[in-house]
């Protein structure tokens, strides 16, 4: 090995904490991009793969029923590629005897098996033409249920309770993401989607000869939005209820949701941290550099040349760029593929599985060369250019000036120590501010990773103790007369029962649209309270409608404006209404009103669709038996349970989230504290083993190393509070609003949180340097010649 | 109108009125003011001169280290006053061995290492075991600078300059950190090497019984040479006492 190589190994040896710190955050920004990049490209291909495979339709639309004839209309629009027509109806599965049976849906499957949203054979077979007593059933429900093929399944289907054989367990393009209409969180216990001979569905709903749902594709080059529109006027006279886009196609909704967080997640995280480590390697190899003016200068005199003694150092931060990039992708493999296991319990593609995308680890690996190389570029190009005569002599002494800081004699208040540590600082002003800007980048990170819990917390306490008060919700097979919610108020344990009417409708402003519901509440109703932004009650102005403020965002309305609902149920007719006020809403896009107003806009008598019951606790055993027996019952939801399992679902999520973004951000401070701290340490270790000699203890001169850091570090925290705040916002706006919007709030809690974990991670680095400082040998150091 | 003469046939360096000037803000220090000299082949000359008389800015010019700001120099028959730094790295890397006061070896290498950072660079050195064992430095090759005292260090240093055989051996104070008795020892190891080798040799010292050494000796002051003699009876480093 050449001598030269040889220094290097000892350099980096000498180096060593920080050295491992600098990789580590090398490290933490690889890992975080090859795990998320690759988790965005895993998702993309298996859902491109997975969506080509089974013929993933381009365009949905559900309808009240049409003749099979209508299909071959479809299919002349121009644009259209194909159309299938079939039966999609719920049903409930009444699973176990006196439990409220499980909501469910039921798709036809025409004789000769579907050519379009084809199913996926998991275990089992398919269907046999001709026999009526076969099902299909989801795999994630069945997994989750212990449910095999060969199993015998009770479904009420349209009231009448039948028993069907699973044949077969299959994964579907359309329920990769299943949640059941109108639930908040996703349960693969409790959403039984099953698909079932066309033959048997239209005999049980009465549909023969008919379909209630269409799915197209199209041809190339062809127009969404035309065709759409088109399908929508085929559609008006059979009680369609509006078309939509493979983009809204629900369960694809939430997958892509997924992926345009994840995708912008993958820039932003690495980027931070690519750039404090740039930094790091640019004070370390600055520092380096400096002290090793001498070395340099004698490899110059013995005749290297620039070039040689340039690579010199690019070596050692190629090393420690390797040796992060390596630790990371390590990492980031790892980290991505307990991702993937993660989503694979929200997303059921079966081909869902982790790829370690060479090309963007390497891709990483370039950037983090990038990076360093511009941090190491400016240290080294100074000494490099030095004349090697000039460079012999040592550094001249650093010049100080006395400043207004200065003259304001702070030194006689003060003491000497923090006035040498104001001046150390005031010296270099730029490597205080950019290690403060690192710090606070820490900072903000811990915030956002408070932020996850305090949002989720926020929406608990709005959605489910605000603004849910009732304790089951019952939602009925169809409309009903108002007389349904007398006879639930007479149940055993119920309280109170309020009906409501939730009208499928098309909010329109202009050429913006959005389909959605609007809900029709009695005049007295109490369950369900209405805010706003401000959290103050809104009250529904009689014959007013009011709108989810991000609604009226969307479809550009203000309070005042007139907008038309072009209804899906009743009169059909399309009904100009004036926007009469906004409510805040954490779920869905939806309008409110009174149900005599509804009523009339629809011309019928009032109906309610659902039923609120507020329950005495004693009788709730006693009440769901009942409501089980109830044929007009589709389906039971209770607030509780909601609440468990949304609580469930999110804090395994936001624990691991925080952990990790803990971890990062203590590896970011402990990287700069450190650093700062050790470069500090070798560039005064003279003057402060002079101090020491001259009687100073141990304490005070760390106090004068120390106490830059911590300047450093307080003006970090309101930086890096401030900094997280708008890391939030920025994150904010890559949610999807439509589904359901997190508040952007952060709580003094996390704010503290943040403090706390720099704080604790400074007195650690401090820590680290300090017994560094007590172990100074003074002789040797005063020995030494720079 | 200057002609110039081609430098004879064992001259190895030739200076012209060489000045060097240095900027210091508004006030111009001329370090030197127009030198003109010739290093022979195997010589070992001695430069004497007051502080800041300018010895080491010359023999920066001269060893490659520094570029004059008039004047003209050569190395053998190659004129490199106005070479570029690629040049003049090249030039020190084949040709000129440094001494310097405060030996300059890299803290991080063994004193067999520091040697091979020039053996690995050459173009037809000795091994750094040969290059210690010259300087007497044989047991102590893998030890760290840190563990040498200054006599050694300055040896090490010595070794490192010598062992891509040289033509040109530059000895800024070579003595300057070390008492009398590392001094001699030092003196006797460049005396060694100047005689077996054949390496011309020049020393700059503060010490003017250093100067009994030498075949020339050259005295500076303010940036001139002010006398040039060549000392009748030419003396042992082991005989210096100073
Ligand atoms: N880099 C520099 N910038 C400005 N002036 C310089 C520089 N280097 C040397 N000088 C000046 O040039 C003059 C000659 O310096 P030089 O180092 O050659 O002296 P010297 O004879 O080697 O002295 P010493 O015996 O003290 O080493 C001095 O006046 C010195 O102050
Ligand atoms: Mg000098």
């Amino acid at each position: 090995m050449k001598a030269l190589d040889r220094k290097l190994l000892r350099d980096l040896r000498h180096l060593g904490g920080q050295i491992l710190t600098i990789a580590l955050v090398v490290a933490c920004g690889v890992a975080s991009f090859v795990a998320l990049r690759g988790n965005y490209a895993s998702l993309e291909l298996a859902r491109t793969t997975y969506y080509e495979r089974y013929g993933f339709a381009a365009a949905f639309a559900s309808l009240e029923r049409a003749p099979r004839s209508l299909l071959a209309d479809i299919e002349a629009i121009p644009g259209v590629a194909r159309a299938e027509g079939r039966i999609v109806e719920g049903v409930l599965v009444p699973l176990e005897p006196g439990v409220r049976p499980i909501s469910g849906r039921v798709v036809s499957v025409p004789p000769h098996g579907a050519s379009l949203n084809r199913v996926d054979l998991r275990q089992g077979r398919l269907l046999e033409p001709g026999r009526n007593d076969e099902i299909l059933l989801l795999e994630g429900f069945a997994l989750a249920r212990g449910i095999e093929p060969g199993h015998r399944l009770p479904i009420v289907l349209n009231g009448r309770r039948r028993e069907m054989r699973v044949v077969g367990l299959v994964a579907s393009p359309e329920y990769v993401f299943a949640v059941a209409p109108g639930d908040l969180a996703a349960d693969p216990t409790r959403f039984a989607v099953m698909w079932m001979g066309e033959e048997a569905v239209a005999a049980a709903f009465a549909m023969e000869g008919a379909f209630n749902d269409v799915a197209v594709t199209l041809q190339p080059g062809a127009s969404e939005r035309a065709v759409l529109h088109e399908l929508d006027l085929r559609l008006e006279p059979y009680g369609g209820l509006g078309a939509y886009p493979r983009a809204r196609q629900p369960s694809n909704y939430m997958v892509s949701g997924e992926l345009t967080q994840l995708r912008s997640m993958s820039s932003v995280v690495p980027a931070i941290f690519l750039a404090v480590a740039a930094l790091l390697l640019n004070l370390v190899l600055s520092r380096l550099v400096l002290l090793q003016r001498g070395e340099i200068a004698a490899l110059k005199a013995l005749g290297y040349h620039s070039g040689e003694i340039g690579l010199h150092f690019a070596k050692l931060v190629v090393l420690i760029a390797l040796a992060g990039a390596g630790l990371g992708a390590a990492a980031g493999a790892w980290l991505g593929a307990a991702m993937t296991e993660l989503y694979q319990h929200y997303f059921k593609f079966p081909n869902l599985e982790f790829r370690f995308d060479l090309s963007s680890a390497i891709g990483s690996l370039l950037v983090t060369l990038l990076a360093s190389g511009i941090g190491t570029f400016a240290a080294v190009r100074g000494v490099l250019r030095l004349a090697p005569a000039e460079a012999m002599q040592a550094p001249p002494p650093a010049r100080y000036t006395r400043s207004w800081l200065d003259r304001l004699e702070l030194g006689r208040l003060v003491g000497t120590a923090p006035q040498m540590v104001l001046r150390e600082l005031r010296r270099r002003p730029l490597r205080t501010l950019l290690s403060s800007v690192a710090i606070a980048s820490s900072v903000g990170l811990t915030v956002v990773g408070g932020f996850y819990y305090d949002a989720t917390e926020e929406l608990v306490r709005t959605q489910f103790f605000d603004v849910m008060r009732e304790d089951v919700t019952v939602t009925l097979t169809g409309p009903r007369p108002e007389r349904a919610v007398r006879e639930l108020g007479h149940l055993p344990g119920v309280l109170r029962a309020e009906g409501r009417r939730e009208l499928p409708v098309r909010f329109r402003a202009g050429h913006r649209f959005r389909d959605g519901v609007v809900i029709g509440y009695p005049e007295d109703a109490e369950l369900r309270a209405l805010r706003d932004k401000n959290g103050r009650a809104v009250s529904i102005p009689p014959g007013g409608l009011v709108l989810t403020d991000k609604l009226a965002e969307l479809l550009g309305l203000e309070v005042g404006d007139r907008l038309t609902l072009e209804l899906r149920e009743g009169s059909r007719a399309h009904e100009e209404v004036t926007l009469s006020g906004l409510v805040d809403e954490s779920f869905g896009l939806q309008g409110h009103m009174h149900l005599t107003a509804l009523s009339q806009l629809v011309r019928q008598e009032p109906l309610v669709s659902s039923v609120l019951l507020q329950v005495d606790p004693a009788h709730s055993r006693e009440l769901h038996r009942r409501l089980t027996d109830l044929p007009a019952v589709a389906a039971v939801g209770s607030r509780d349970e909601l609440l468990q399992r949304f609580r469930e679902q999110s804090a395994g999520m936001i624990l691991v989230f925080t952990l990790i973004i803990t971890f990062f951000a203590v590896t970011i401070t402990f990287g700069v504290v450190y650093n700062n701290a050790r470069v500090a340490l070798s560039q005064r270790s003279r003057d402060l083993a002079s101090l020491r000699v001259l009687g100073f203890t141990r304490a005070e001169v760390s106090a004068m190393l120390l106490g830059e850091m911590g300047v450093q570090v307080l003006l970090a925290i309101p930086l890096g509070l401030f900094f997280g705040r708008g890391l939030v916002w920025a994150l904010g706006t890559t949610m999807d609003p439509e589904t359901y919007r997190l508040p952007l709030l952060v709580t003094v809690r996390s704010y503290a949180f943040a403090t706390l974990v720099t704080l604790i991670a400074s007195l650690l680095s401090a820590l680290v340097v300090r017994r560094k400082l007590d172990s100074l040998d003074l002789i040797a150091v005063l020995k030494t010649r720079e | 109108m200057t002609v110039v003469t081609p430098p004879p046939d064992d001259s190895i360096l030739r200076a012209e009125g060489l000045t060097k000037v240095y900027l210091m803000g508004e006030v111009e220090v001329h370090a030197l003011r127009g030198v003109d000299c010739t290093f022979h082949r195997s010589e070992m000359i001695v430069l004497l001169g007051a502080s800041g008389s300018g010895k080491s800015t010359l023999l920066n010019i001269l060893g490659g280290l520094d570029v004059a700001t008039s004047g003209r120099f050569w190395f053998r028959d190659q004129e490199l006053t106005a070479a570029d730094q690629k040049t003049l790295t090249r030039y020190r890397r084949r040709h000129v061995g440094f001494v310097f006061q405060f030996y300059n070896l890299i803290p991080s290498l063994t004193a067999r290492e520091n040697v091979a950072l020039v053996t690995d660079i050459a173009d037809d050195p000795m091994s750094p075991e040969a290059a210690l064992e010259l300087v007497g430095l044989g047991p102590r090759l893998d030890h760290f600078p840190a563990q040498l005292s200054g006599g050694e260090q300055q040896r090490v240093a010595i070794a490192r300059a010598v062992a891509k055989r040289p033509e040109l051996l530059l000895c800024d104070e070579p003595t300057g950190a070390l008492d009398y008795r590392t001094g001699v020892l030092v003196l006797e190891v460049l005396q060694k090497i100047n005689r077996e080798l054949g390496t011309t040799t020049a020393i700059i010292t503060h010490n003017a019984p250093i100067a009994r050494l030498a075949d020339r000796v050259i005295t500076l002051a303010d940036g001139r040479i002010v006398g040039e003699e060549r000392p009748t009876e030419k003396a042992d480093a082991r005989e210096l006492t100073w």
